[in-house]
């Protein structure tokens, strides 16, 4: 079903985008830390809604693209850590790419019109 | 991998609810502590935190099913989509679980004998390096007692060897009187060699044997100990009578050790050394007497070749040692149990092609199976398409096709195994010839029980596959407007016209072998025997084992024949050593008068050879043809004499007169011909005709038995009469008495299982033929429902109805019979070496063939075509 979901440019498709970037560039992270993550780097402009999250990442898990473990947070509490796979980081590459084209793709219709 | 994972996690739901619920209240409390640190009171903190968290439980649920869903969820609901799609039309599930089980059971069945008696080893240690050592003529499987001695010896290639013969020996214990049981006479090292220990008492070892008659030792089986002792274990040490001779017991072998034989099983086993106690003769020292069968144990890293060529070598110089005895000596390894090769060879070709005719039966299955589904997804070509129109894939829909070909077919194979180890279980306690102690032990072990999985399984994918070729090519479009795919169907030949055809050849053949077969059964019952069994009676009397010698036999044996002779209403009576056909007789060399070099290769052919009072002849029914009968005359003293049958007279004195003539036996004893009967059969009902000679009672002693009394009353009668008189001989005579016809069980017994497994499998064959066929017809007529209707309409005759609704399983039916039949003619020649005379150029055969098909193709299409007649076209146009 993974293939599926790379094509699709609904708002599932983009969390992906987001959670697999944000693994991407911090390595290693637990559910909250990605939500606060997502919220900073987008100057507060997107808010991750975190009911959404969770069945997103569990299924990214299932997917082979996220791997996770149990680890003790700087405020020792104990929370599940994702980190990017290998598949993960190829998943990442298709997602950006398949969200360029969409950009551009929305960018050209807006111009014209 | 992510599918085992989710397997995994279906089983350990719990845990992974809890998991995703600590991770949440992980997150809540992250927020909960940030919002603190941002200044709020710690209800407030927690609040927040809950309210931006939405709903835990739904969101719970979420996660946990992206962890089980996907192939395994769907899985789940294929089987549950199958099994209701199944019970919504049981006569599909059940006519395709039915015809499963029929073919997975026979072949169940027939691998699990094949498997016990060809594949699975002697119970005992190391089995695999354990062979038989024959000879290299085929037929030549026993070895002398000092041939064994000098294989064993001067071998390079086995570490050890033991010889066994088998024989039946009185055994009386106490004051009962003696009963006779099957026994191994064995060599010493026999249980060391293969590694058995006793369940109690100890074994007899080779330092037991001190020369002739030095270890009068007993051991007992597991059966005879709880039969005859009571299980009691305080009978080791004492002792019983064996033939009259006192036997310690030493021990009881295990339960499950019964012997190197698979299916004669030994009541006790004791020491070659004293076989001249038992038999009442020493063979030990008689090299030319071959009567021992030799198993050896192959040294480690030898290979069976290897081993072959060692004994071949040790062969040709004890050929050289002893040219007469030993004249032709050689050595061939074969698996030990069976009886030498000969058994083994017959064993083999039966049960591998028992094998091919069992998967015959199953490739029948599985083409109706085919035929089944592909019926059922033809009719489905229009769901099908709408769902593959609204997105279901292509994969999806042949996924399911299988999954409801594999769930039926594991129903079947279940069932097929259920039903075939019952039958596997009585075939093990079956006793095919009561005088013999044969056993048919045939448990199915994790071989045939993965067999039977794996026929299931590819039983169910092959089929499926068909169908799923077909969803393949479905042309969306084009099946939504039509509704069925009729085109494919009528137009020309299909796979499925195909497997059925097949099919109906298979049953045609398997019916046209059983008929041969039990035609060549019939027959045999009537073939010139050389002796007529009907209305005489066969009391077998061991004198030996009552305690008489050879040379008080005869007297008692002169005796016994006379008083028969008082029985009122007996025509005839007179003894012979070994009834024909009854197991028994042996065979000797003879020579042309004046041969010197009496050796092996100067022999003008082997004879049997038989010991006969005057009066057999008569009694057996036999006819003279030239000569005389033998008379009381011919005594010890009197010139050898014989009477010889006529392939005998032919090959010693070729068209010449033999009466008057004389000839030489092995031993250098002359005998002249006195009288020339017909040819008989000895050993089995189809053997080619054999040399044989009769020799007087008085001159060839013999102590082995057997009164032949023709008698005009009934046999019941006549056998308490001849046990009153006998007995009143002598009340310690072991006897057995039974009519001739019933003595020939042995003879008849290849033949009849041949009949009775073809019979079996032509019966499936049939049954699976049969609703093939009414598949077939009956899913032609329902499509054509509206034509014939229209047909009607238009005033056709009902032979047109007929052709056109059935014309396409009736061509089927007439040309896979036809072909069924030349097979079946062909393979007759097969059978020829199983049954007597079987011979396809049989009218009858023939014709009940063809009236067996016949009778297929009637009861296949009566309900078809009778449903296709019955067509009301007003009825039909009203509804489409």
């Amino acid at each position: 079903m993974g293939k599926a979901d790379s094509s699709k440019n609904d708002l599932q498709g983009n969390l992906d985008l987001l959670v697999l970037k944000t693994l991407a560039h911090a390595g290693s992270l637990h559910g909250y830390g990605i939500v606060l993550h997502i919220q900073r780097a987008s100057d507060e402009l997107l808010n991750v809604e975190e009911g959404s999250l969770y069945p997103a990442l569990h299924r990214m898990e299932q997917s082979g693209w996220v791997a996770s473990e149990w680890a003790f947070t700087e405020t020792n509490r104990r929370a599940k850590y994702y980190k990017l796979t290998a598949a993960g980081r190829r998943q990442l590459e298709a997602a950006q790419e398949n969200f360029d084209r969409l950009v551009r793709g929305v960018r050209a219709v807006l111009r014209y019109a | 991998m992510a599918l085992v994972n989710r397997i995994a996690n279906l089983f350990r739901r719990s845990k992974v609810d809890r998991d995703i619920d600590d991770e949440l209240q992980a997150h809540i409390a992250l927020r909960t502590d940030d919002n603190l640190a941002a200044g709020m009171t710690p209800t407030q903190a927690r609040r927040e935190a809950l309210l931006r968290f939405g709903n835990p439980v739904s969101t719970r649920e979420r996660a946990t099913a992206a962890e089980v869903t996907l192939s395994l969820e769907t899985l789940a609901r294929d089987v549950r989509y199958v099994v209701r799609r199944v019970r919504r039309s049981p006569g599909f599930a059940i006519t395709a679980i039915l015809t499963l089980a029929l073919g997975i059971g026979a072949n169940v069945v027939v691998f699990s004998v094949l498997n016990s008696i060809l594949l699975r080893p002697l119970k005992v240690a190391n089995p695999y390096r354990l062979f038989q050592i024959v000879q290299t003529q085929q037929g030549y499987d026993n070895q002398s007692y000092p041939d064994y001695l000098d294989f064993k010896a001067r071998n390079a290639t086995f570490s050890d060897m033991t010889a066994y013969r088998l024989g039946f020996t009185g055994l009386s214990a106490g004051a009962g009187g003696a009963q006779k049981y099957m026994n191994y006479e064995v060599s010493g090292n026999y249980f060391d060699l293969l590694g058995i220990q006793p369940a109690l008492g100890r074994f007899f070892h080779q330092s037991d044997e001190h020369g002739p008659n030095s270890a009068p030792y007993i051991v007992l089986s597991d059966h005879l100990w709880r039969a005859r002792f009571n299980a009691d274990p305080n009978i080791i040490g004492t002792t019983v009578d064996l033939n009259k001779h006192p036997f310690t017991i030493l021990g009881v072998a295990p339960a499950n050790f019964n012997g190197t034989e698979i299916f004669l099983w030994p009541e006790f086993w004791i020491p070659i050394v004293n076989e001249e106690q038992i038999e009442g003769y020493n063979f030990l020292v008689k090299r030319f007497n071959h009567g021992l069968f030799v198993i050896g144990s192959i040294r480690p890293g030898v290979s069976p070749q290897q081993a072959t060529d060692n004994l071949t070598t040790v062969a040709h110089q004890m050929t050289r040692e002893h040219p007469k005895e030993d004249d032709g000596l050689g050595a061939r390894l074969v698996k030990p149990g069976l009886m030498g090769d000969v058994f083994g060879g017959a064993a083999r070709s039966f049960l591998t092609a028992m094998m091919v005719l069992a998967i015959l039966v199953l490739v029948a299955a599985c083409a109706n199976l085919a035929g089944i589904c592909a019926a059922r997804a033809a009719d489905r070509t229009r769901e099908l398409a709408i769902r593959l129109s609204i997105g279901s894939t292509r994969g999806h829909v042949m996924r399911q096709l299988l999954t409801e070909a594999i769930v039926v077919s594991i129903a079947g194979g279940v069932a097929g195994t259920i039903v075939s180890v019952a039958l596997l279980g009585a075939l093990s306690r079956w006793q095919p010839i009561p005088q013999y102690p044969i056993h048919v032990a045939v448990v199915p072990d994790v071989r045939v029980y993965a067999i039977a999985i794996l026929l299931s399984l590819l039983s169910g994918i092959l089929p499926g596959l068909l169908p799923a070729r077909q969803i393949w090519r479905t042309d969306v479009t084009q099946a939504m407007r039509s509704g069925t795919a009729t085109a494919n169907l009528i137009g020309r030949f299909s796979v499925r016209d195909i497997l059925l055809g097949l099919q109906i050849a298979l049953c045609a053949l398997l019916v046209t072998a059983s008929l041969v077969s039990l035609r060549g059964m019939e027959r045999s019952l009537h073939a010139p025997l050389g002796f007529s069994p009907q209305d005489a009676m066969l009391a077998e009397a061991d004198l030996q084992m009552a305690g008489y010698s050879d040379a008080t036999a005869l007297p008692m044996q002169r005796r016994m024949i006379d008083e028969a002779a008082r029985i009122p209403g007996v025509i005839a009576v007179g003894t012979i050593d070994q009834a024909p056909l009854t197991g028994g007789g042996s065979s000797t060399p003879v020579y042309r008068d004046g041969t010197a070099d009496l050796r092996q290769s100067n022999a003008v052919t082997g004879a049997k050879y038989f010991s006969i009072s005057p009066g057999y002849l008569v009694a057996a029914g036999t006819r003279l043809l030239a000569g005389r009968d033998l008379s009381w005359a011919d005594t010890a003293t009197a010139p050898g004499v014989a009477i010889v049958n006529q392939t005998f007279a032919h090959s010693m004195f070729g068209n010449t007169p033999a009466v008057g003539q004389h000839f030489l036996g092995a031993g250098n004893d002359r005998y002249q011909v006195v009288g020339v009967i017909e040819d008989g059969k000895y050993d089995s009902l189809t053997e080619n005709p054999q040399a044989a000679m009769f020799l007087p009672l008085a001159q060839s002693s013999d102590n082995n038995t057997t009164l032949v009394v023709r008698s005009q009353l009934s046999s019941a009668e006549t056998a308490s009469a001849l046990n009153r008189v006998l007995t009143g001989i002598d009340s310690s005579l072991p006897l057995s008495i039974r009519p001739w016809p019933d003595a020939l069980a042995l003879a008849l017994f290849p033949a009849r299982i041949a009949t009775m497994a073809l019979s079996v499998m032509g019966i499936l064959a049939a049954i699976l033929a049969i609703t093939g066929v009414f598949g077939m017809a009956a899913y032609s007529v329902s499509k054509k429902m509206r034509e014939l209707g229209i047909r009607v309409a238009l005033g056709a005759r009902r032979t047109q109805i007929m052709r056109s609704a059935l014309g396409r399983p009736l061509l089927l039916l007439f040309s896979g019979s036809v072909t069924g039949l030349v097979l079946g003619v062909l393979a007759s020649r097969l059978l020829a070496q199983l049954v007597y005379q079987a011979t396809p150029r049989d009218p009858l055969v023939l014709l009940g063939a063809v009236a067996a098909m016949t009778i297929v193709g009637l009861v296949a299409t009566w309900i078809p075509a009778s449903r296709a007649l019955a067509v009301d076209p007003a009825l039909l146009l009203r509804n489409e």
